[in-house]
């Protein structure tokens, strides 16, 4: 392996472009090899034999943009704990004491919107604090 | 080795690599159609070739024959894009994981991995968290209703049973105090007393382990917690509108991923490759990648057990289940293993 340190992530570059090389192969195989006699109802929406009613840029449920908020908290969360677990063994107690300060605050704040109920996903038992 | 050499040898390892990988997607389609057929008391494949060993290929030959339709009401760029992007980051997402020791071929001296690089791990974890593009992009691109509800349930699924997926692997990271796979597995090495081999699984991360299976069972959309493509409600969920090759490529990418999973978890929990090594040189050196394709294929049965076996999550007991159960658990599991190795160094 040579030395320079950016060339250990050579590789890597090139299985992601032998992967996408292969991905566009498949797709243009397919469109090339494959027979295509469209109908209007092979080209309509599937709605399990339904007529379609109006198409699907319609709202959705609030709770989805929750889930991704949440999600990008604690993935950062999680994220700095993770060069803190591969350094514990030098940092011993010390380190030990300040990620339980660290993750204190964070559980404080997962403990704040389990109580106002952004975990419960519909249903009756939801009443109390709904956001 | 200079740089010439090493590109060579990189690109016949990724194209190995791929080769194998594919095959092994393929495989496990007709494992996992033969291993429910006689759960459920049915023969599964059995026509084409030896006990249907060639149904992998005919299925592929039929995919690509299939009428590749694009419907008229969907987003083209990202409608095409999407199955594409699914398929390149799950082929992706093993570039760094190891399958066993350094070996040397003539002069050329090189691991059994396409590359180690001191974060290997964090590059997994990131290159499958890309993958929730191409559910997200294929459910909202189709511009049908099943597809959208699909690709939201799959992309909220994935994102909330991340946090416990990367919560629970901090465990071992402690242990091992290395993100290269190959460090975290060479931590592994050796027994305890004599005959408990020192897999991170018998060093306390008993916990960690299950919470991790359960939360890549979940990122992978595997049953139990199969809501995205629930055929009862959705039809299909998130590749409703998708034909031919573009819909088989979603398999191939959910097959490909759980393939990642089973590796991952192997050199994470169970001690990579190491075994018992016995027998001439040739065989001592054949060995490691054997007992760590045993592994990967333990947990891949174990996948297709679980499908055969267990009912579907209802969605609001998935998302309790994930946020309210299982990130607490993982939450104090890496506070305690924090605690035990700070005490101990």
């Amino acid at each position: 392996m040579p030395d320079n340190y950016f060339a250990r992530y050579l590789p890597i570059l090139i299985h992601f472009s032998l992967a996408a090389l292969l991905a566009t192969a498949i797709v243009l195989l397919s469109w090339i090899i494959g027979y295509r006699r469209p109908t209007r109802a092979k080209l309509s929406p599937y709605e399990c034999g339904m007529t379609p009613v109006g198409d699907a840029r319609q709202r959705f449920s609030v709770k989805f943009y929750l889930v991704a908020m949440l999600f990008i908290l604690f993935d950062v969360e999680a994220v700095f704990l993770y060069p803190w677990a591969v350094i514990l063994r030098d940092l011993k107690m010390f380190g030990f004491w300040e990620m339980l300060v660290y993750i204190g605050i964070v559980l404080v704040g997962f403990f704040y919107i389990w109580k106002k109920g952004v975990l419960d996903w519909g249903g009756a038992s939801t009443g109390r604090g709904e956001v | 080795m200079n740089l010439t050499t090493f590109i060579i040898v990189s690109v016949i390892k990724t194209v190995i690599a791929l080769f194998v990988l594919l095959t092994a997607v393929a495989y496990s389609v007709w494992l996992e159609r033969k291993v429910v057929g006689h759960i459920q008391n049915r023969w599964g494949p059995t026509r084409v070739g030896p006990f249907g060993l060639l149904q992998p290929l005919a299925d592929g030959a039929k995919f690509l024959f299939k009428e590749d339709l694009i419907p008229p009401h969907v987003y083209k760029p990202l409608y095409i894009a999407a199955p594409m992007l699914a398929v390149m980051f799950a082929l992706t997402s093993i570039s760094v994981i190891p399958i066993g020791n350094v070996v040397t071929i003539g002069n050329i001296k090189t691991p059994l991995q396409i590359t180690d690089v001191n974060i290997g791990l964090l590059i997994v974890l990131g290159i499958t968290s890309l993958g929730v593009y191409g559910v997200a992009l294929a459910g909202w691109s189709s511009n049908s209703k099943y597809s959208l509800l699909g690709g939201l349930r799959a992309s909220a699924q994935m994102v909330s049973y991340e946090i416990s997926l990367g919560l629970s692997l901090v465990g071992v990271l402690i242990l091992a105090g290395s993100f290269s796979l190959r460090a975290i597995v060479d931590a592994q090495a050796g027994t305890f007393w004599g005959f408990i081999p020192r897999w991170n699984i018998f060093q306390g991360q008993i916990i960690a382990f299950f919470i991790y299976l359960t939360a890549a069972y979940a990122e992978t959309n595997r049953v139990p917690f199969d809501l995205p493509e629930a055929e009862t409600e959705l039809v299909a969920g998130y590749h409703t509108e998708y034909s031919a090759m573009k819909f088989a490529m979603f398999f191939m990418a959910e097959y490909a991923n759980m393939i990642t999973v089973a590796c991952l978890a192997s050199l994470l929990f169970l001690g990579g490759w190491h075994g018992p090594l016995f027998g001439p040189p040739l065989l001592q050196a054949i060995l490691p990648v054997f007992w760590f394709g045993l592994r990967v294929f333990m947990f891949l049965f174990i996948y297709i057990w679980v499908r055969g076996t267990l009912p579907r999550f209802r969605y609001d007991q998935l998302m309790a289940f994930g946020w309210k159960f299982l990130l607490p658990m993982a939450i104090a599991n890496l506070v305690i293993t924090a605690l035990i190795v700070a005490i101990r160094s």
